[in-house]
């Protein structure tokens, strides 16, 4: 039997414009919006509470002392920009999240490695690192006062002790993600041990062993404030405890946003890290 | 008489512990001559996935033997290469690089010489034109449709001339089209390597179309039901699928399948339910 095709549809048929049917709203589940829709809305997100603070310090509501101006929130940043302290602040705290963010990763790295691949140290590290995450960091503070002392090492032991177990069991599971095929393949192409965890393990969980460090960067900068209550007399988390002792509402205000733009920053500069260096991992065919 | 390059003999393996224990595998007898392409088919649980990855050396095994070369096999290596259903090729390599991955490896660079590493290349390109890969060669995984993504599966398995290429259900997640298009780009490929192939599927058709001898394996406990010879010679086209002979041998199995999967009785409850309905 032979099939006998249908006639084509005849390519010139005229354009018909159609009102268009089956549409989704942007509020339909999983519905799309365009790139200048999601982009506007991303800037009326964050205008929306300026505009309410600016609207609710103005509006004589709320004492000055409980919500100041954003005029007078950036007056004084620029006073503090100007006594030459804000630069000094930004940076020492800076360091300070760096090194403990940094003595963290270089711990956690190896020890999230070992845990994601090997089933002795899950069973042995595991439990021991689930039931640390949820000590208190702040509560630490006047063992860490006792053992490692009042300076710098102790501010960075601080933001180690809030970061470093999250990032281990983070660093594990991206270790355990990576698809057992990829690790069996090499297998029978006659990898050791040590091959597969160096040519593929690592090499496949990267771009999610970077994420991590990203999100706990973010950790990281929430405990500036908490590490800066030991013995500090610089940095932002000080200057905001010590704007909170006189009452300087303004100058809390300027803190915070400080550090939410810093955190911004090194989050962004994280991401974009992570797209230069990983650029397969963004592929689609 | 010659050594067969595979040999499993009264293999038994099991899952679990205690009264949870599963038999996986019931004595398995199998001899894979060199040169053979053989197909292991059968309903899901019995046991022809475990049975390719012990043979890779992948899974655990009590008693029994498996030889391959007349070699105890105890753990995986390179002379046993695996292709997996998918997930199995390195994302941040370009397809050239992921065929030459097993290169980067110690056992493959401690004794070469200069002339290997010229020979090696060659038979890299040689396989990246053969696997019709040309156009891509520089293309991430992620940028190719699962067709071209198994094509580099199945180069990179061969780049390191392995004496048996075990493949698990290689073509399951491609569609029907690519299938066949596969079907005789690997029955080309085997024709010319001349490698030992153990391949594992769960449709019947491709079993027999690619086999020289279709093992039917059967569940609870996984074990080999029969071996059928395939009568056709190595030249054979999409066509032949159509032939009665091939339905027969299609018929034949599928009824061994239902039989001893228990697919048969779901059937006769089913009647029972539109009755009682």
């Amino acid at each position: 039997m032979q099939l006998e095709p249908l006639p084509r549809p005849a390519s010139d048929s005229p354009v018909q414009l159609n009102f268009p049917r089956n549409r989704r709203t942007a509020w339909s589940v999983r519905g799309e919006i365009s790139r200048s829709t999601r982009l506007a809305l991303a800037v009326i997100g964050f205008l929306l509470p300026f505009i309410a603070w600016f609207v609710l310090s103005h509006s004589g509501l709320m004492e000055e002392v409980f919500m100041p101006t954003p005029m007078k929130v950036l007056q004084s940043a620029v006073d503090w920009w100007s006594d030459g302290n804000l630069v000094t602040d930004i940076f020492i705290s800076i360091e300070r999240i760096f090194g403990g963010f940094l003595l963290s990763a270089v711990i956690a790295l190896p020890l999230g490695v070992m845990i994601g691949t090997y089933a002795p140290a899950r069973a042995l590290l595991e439990p021991l690192t689930d039931f640390s995450r949820y000590l208190p960091a702040v509560a630490f503070i006047p063992l860490i006062m006792l053992w490692v002392g009042i300076d710098e090492s102790a501010k960075i032991t601080v933001i180690f002790v809030g970061t470093f177990f999250q990032m281990v069991l983070m660093l594990a599971e991206d270790v355990a993600r990576v698809p057992s095929p990829a690790i069996e393949a090499a297998r029978t192409m006659g990898a050791t041990n040590s091959e597969v965890v160096k040519h593929v393990i690592l090499r496949a969980a990267r771009p999610a062993m970077v994420d991590t460090l990203r999100s706990c960067m973010g950790l990281a900068w929430t405990y500036l404030v908490v590490a800066e209550l030991v013995a500090s007399n610089s940095g932002l988390g000080f200057s905001i405890l010590k704007a909170q002792r006189f009452l300087h509402t303004d100058k809390i205000f300027a803190g915070i946003l400080m550090i939410g733009l810093i955190g911004l920053i090194t989050d962004q500069l994280f991401r974009w890290v992570h797209r230069a260096a990983f650029r397969w991992h963004y592929l689609r065919s | 008489m010659k050594i067969p390059k595979i040999s499993v003999r009264a293999l038994d393996k099991f899952y679990g512990k205690q009264e949870r224990r599963v038999h996986a595998l019931s004595k398995i007898n199998l001899e894979v001559a060199a040169g053979e392409f053989v197909t292991l088919v059968g309903a899901s649980g019995c046991g022809k996935s475990t049975l390719l990855r012990t043979i890779g050396g992948l899974e655990e095994y009590a008693d029994g033997d498996i030889l391959c070369n007349d070699v105890m096999v105890d753990g995986p290596g390179a002379d046993r290469a695996m292709v997996f259903q998918s997930f199995s090729l390195y994302p941040w390599l370009t397809v050239s690089e992921n065929i030459r991955f097993c290169r980067r490896l110690k056992y493959k660079r401690e004794n070469l010489t200069s002339s290997d590493v010229e020979i090696a290349s060659g038979r890299a390109d040689a396989l990246v034109e053969l696997m019709g890969l040309d156009h891509v060669k520089h293309s991430y995984p992620a940028e190719l449709s699962g067709g071209m993504q198994q094509r580099v599966a199945i180069a990179r398995a061969l780049m390191g001339k392995p004496d048996v290429l075990l493949m698990d259900e290689p073509f399951g997640a491609l569609d029907a089209q690519t299938r066949e298009v596969m079907h005789d780009l690997i029955r080309h490929v085997y024709l010319l390597e001349k490698t030992t192939v153990v391949f594992v599927t769960h449709d019947v058709e491709e079993a027999i179309y690619l086999g020289q001898r279709v093992v039917v394996m059967a569940p609870r406990p996984g074990r080999i039901d029969a071996i059928i010879k395939i009568p056709f010679d190595t030249s054979r086209q999409q066509d032949l699928k159509l032939t009665p002979e091939f339905n027969e041998i299609k018929r034949s199995i599928l009824q061994r399948i239902r039989e001893t999967s228990g697919i048969k009785t779901d059937l006769e409850q089913l009647a029972k339910l539109t009755r009682v309905g």
